[in-house]
């Protein structure tokens, strides 16, 4: 089979290490080879920040260019417009409708776009975009926006709800598993 | 068991599994975590030590009384253990000896973009290159072996894509770690001009010796694909060259940078009609190509700058561009800023009010150098910033020496801040000397050190006096503020830089990112007596922005600091 592409991007500092985690985990399980590109250090201090995720029955290469993701699934609207170039003709791309203002945005070096998931999807781009906060908030912690994430893009990805819930158990730390199968839930059934 | 890991973690645990008894590092991103992850085995020893030269002493010391030992650093770190490194490179060892360096093409994290292969070549040792983390646990592994076999440590190399990267490692048997005796030999090992002019010759017949290792299938392989083109490459650029052209290329691949192969490299290049060098940075491979005599096609197809990719080599062999969409709207960027509530941010914004000249270093505060503080004037390399800032106001004298100071971390002091300040009282410059205790290690994800009072491990350790260790390096005006103070930081900066004499201020709290930090209540703006005059947002928090004409705090970003609420004239912030 070919290789899939998913790229996870975001802030620094809204937790996609652990979703890439997860998926690595759960890949692996699923029985594919698997490389996960993550990047540490300054970056991390509130800046864009990007996780590769392939895998299939051989992958070489850990990171991905323009135009070779299946799928981005973004923690923030403006990441999702700034990583859009990355994706495949036909990709999908999972969006946060979050609004976190960078920096030259505040001190007002720039503006922030209004429309950029709509003229995204006005070059058909597939944009699903979901209010992943409001349902991570509703699972009990504002932090598992990860979490309500991958459960929305689960279905792309042809593993089975279980091997998620399995992941989930293996990945997090044991007192928040039942929060996050919440999260997880609330993102797959929307 | 089959595993994935980062290659860093692959590192570790082929160490580990080679015998590994004594790990010494300073952090240093993208090396950090072969260490935190050695951290975690608990029968071996492991350590922050204050820099790397200390480091890569400690790991020689470790292997001159027979144990494996191991140091981690990142490519500039390696700069700073050069002197052990190069002198190491005669004395040998007595239990392998494994030194591992990340380099960091396109600077993700870091100041510069130096190729370390020129360490191995200059200091004639042995160096391995990973392409994936199954390389890197086989590599560390076999690195001990090869050290003990002929003697000399083992440069082991990491870049940023092979270190971050998970892939699946199937581990293997553990090698015991056993301690080898220790025999006296002042002959090997000390080298003053009669013995050291006996060492050279051996490291020469070694490396000649690690030559005829370099043309096996050790850790230099060959797929012949193709007769047409033929790639000599290595480390992730192998990958890369799989991804983009599958077998459609022959490929030498080298695991081994220095020393290089001679006859493997003539053979394959004889076997093909046109032959190419895939390497990021600098055209080490090329070059020694090239000496034998070979035409081959490198740098005038890929770049000595930064990072390659697939599409690097695909665009590169006329391969077809895969189309992409973009939103037509402009994006602004996203640069990395300090934290909501970094303590760094209140002294950096007393320095930018008064138009100070600050000298940098490295760490979480450089960015105190981006817009809107902008408070900084130059960062250079660990411990610039002090020693920078006396030869700055040698030049210039008083006219500096009243508007200027040097901006240094607790961690990046203790590394290499305090030669610099014991030059400032010595030969007597009336510098002021900030250091800005943060109590951890933070850029590079919250190492301990020796200020803070703990180990690696997080058990409880000597902890520095930084003002008694200043004051015992001879500066005599030593004094503490608050950060969070902007009143008190700023008096204490206007009379530190009036007073004719050096001093030092330390700027001391927590990283608010500590889990010991509590976060105070969120602050809010009264709207009604926010005058939109903007003063708040001078101080370039991600939490303060600008909403419908009057600032905003982002409660689910503040820690509750405070500091905006001293600059507001008005009294709306609480």
């Amino acid at each position: 089979m070919n290789t899939t592409s998913v790229m996870i991007v975001g802030v620094g500092g809204q937790g996609s290490l652990l979703a890439s985690k997860l998926l690595g985990r759960l890949l692996v399980d699923s029985g594919y080879d698997v490389k996960v590109s993550e990047v540490h250090g300054m970056s991390q201090r509130g800046g864009s920040v990007v996780t590769y995720v392939r895998f299939g029955e051989k992958v070489y290469s850990p990171i991905i260019t323009e135009g070779e993701a299946d799928i981005i699934i973004s923690f923030e609207k403006l990441e999702a417009a700034r990583y859009a170039k990355f994706l495949k003709k036909d990709g999908k791309t999972i969006v946060n409708t979050q609004q976190i203002d960078p920096m030259p945005v505040i001190i007002g070096a720039a503006k922030y776009p209004e429309n950029v998931l709509f003229e995204l999807e006005n070059k058909g781009v597939c944009v699903e975009a979901l209010d992943a906060l409001s349902l991570a908030e509703t699972a009990g912690s504002s932090k598992a926006v990860n979490i309500v994430l991958m459960g929305r893009a689960a279905k792309y990805f042809g593993i089975p709800y279980e091997s998620w819930i399995t992941a989930i158990e293996n990945t997090v730390a044991e007192r928040f598993i039942e929060m996050n199968k919440k999260a997880f839930d609330l993102g797959y059934n929307s | 068991m089959k595993k994935l890991m980062i290659g860093n973690q692959a590192v570790a645990a082929g160490l580990y599994d080679g015998g590994l008894g004594v790990v010494s590092s300073y952090p240093g991103t993208p090396s950090t975590e072969i260490t935190e992850f050695l951290s975690k085995y608990e029968d071996i020893h492991s350590e922050w030590a204050p820099n790397e030269k200390v480091a890569c002493e400690v790991a020689f010391g470790a292997s001159l009384a027979g144990a494996r030992s191991a140091c981690a650093m990142k490519h500039v770190g390696l700069n700073v253990a050069a002197d052990p490194l190069f002198t190491l490179s005669y004395t040998g060892v007595n239990g392998g000896m494994v030194i591992c360096v990340a380099d960091d093409p396109a600077m993700h994290s870091s100041q510069n973009e130096q190729d370390s292969r020129h360490y191995a070549i200059a200091s004639k040792v042995p160096m391995l290159e990973p392409a994936d983390s199954q390389e890197a646990y086989d590599f560390a592994k076999k690195a001990f072996e090869l050290s003990e076999k002929y003697d000399t440590p083992v440069l082991l190399r990491m870049c940023t894509r092979i270190a971050h990267s998970q892939s699946i490692v199937q581990t293997g048997e553990k090698t015991p770690a056993v301690l080898k005796d220790y025999v006296k030999n002042p002959a090997k090992y000390i080298m003053m001009p009669g013995n050291a002019i006996k060492r050279h010759p051996i490291v020469e017949e070694r490396t000649a010796a690690l030559v005829e290792l370099a043309e096996t299938e050790e850790f230099n392989t060959v797929e012949m694909n193709s007769d047409e083109i033929g790639i000599i490459t290595s480390g992730c650029s192998y990958l890369y060259v799989k991804e983009a052209l599958g077998d459609k290329a022959s490929i030498l691949k080298i695991g081994m940078p220095n020393p290089l192969p001679v006859q493997m490299i003539k053979d394959f290049a004889s076997k093909v009609k046109k032959l190419y060098v895939i390497e990021e940075l600098d055209p080490v491979i090329e070059n020694h190509v090239k000496a034998l005599g070979i035409e081959v096609v490198g740098k005038e197809l890929f770049s000595i700058l930064g990072e390659f990719s697939q599409s690097t080599v695909a665009k590169a062999f006329g391969l077809e561009e895969k189309p992409s969409v973009s939103a037509d709207s402009e994006i602004p960027a996203r640069p990395p800023m300090m934290c909501a509530g970094c303590p760094h941010r209140g002294m950096y914004y007393v320095l930018a009010k008064n138009k100070i000249t600050a000298l940098g270093d490295i760490g979480c505060y450089t960015l105190g150098a981006v817009p809107p503080l902008s408070a900084l004037d130059s960062t250079l390399c660990m411990g610039a910033s002090i020693s920078g800032l006396h030869g700055f106001n040698l030049a210039r004298r008083a006219e500096t020496e009243q508007k200027s100071v040097a901006v240094i971390g607790d961690s990046t002091f203790m590394h290499s801040g305090m030669t610099g300040l014991v030059n400032i009282a010595y030969n007597a410059t009336n510098s002021t000397v900030i250091i800005l205790d943060n109590s951890i290690t933070g850029m590079t994800g919250h190492q301990q050190n020796p200020t803070t009072g703990y180990n690696i491990k997080g058990d409880p350790a000597a902890k520095v006096d930084l003002e008694a260790l200043c004051k015992a390096l001879g500066i005599n005006r030593v004094r503490v503020v608050d950060p969070y103070d902007l009143k008190t930081c700023e008096t204490a900066v206007k009379e530190e830089l009036a007073v004719e004499e050096p001093s030092v201020i330390i700027s001391r709290r927590p990283c608010v990112l500590l889990k010991s930090v509590k976060a105070k209540p969120s602050l809010a703006v009264d709207k009604d007596k926010c005058k939109s005059c903007k003063k708040c947002m001078t101080l370039g928090c991600p939490a303060i922005s600008f909403k419908d004409g009057k600032a905003h705090i982002d409660n689910t970003l503040c820690v509750g600091c405070g500091v905006c609420n001293q600059l507001c004239a008005f009294d709306a912030i609480n």
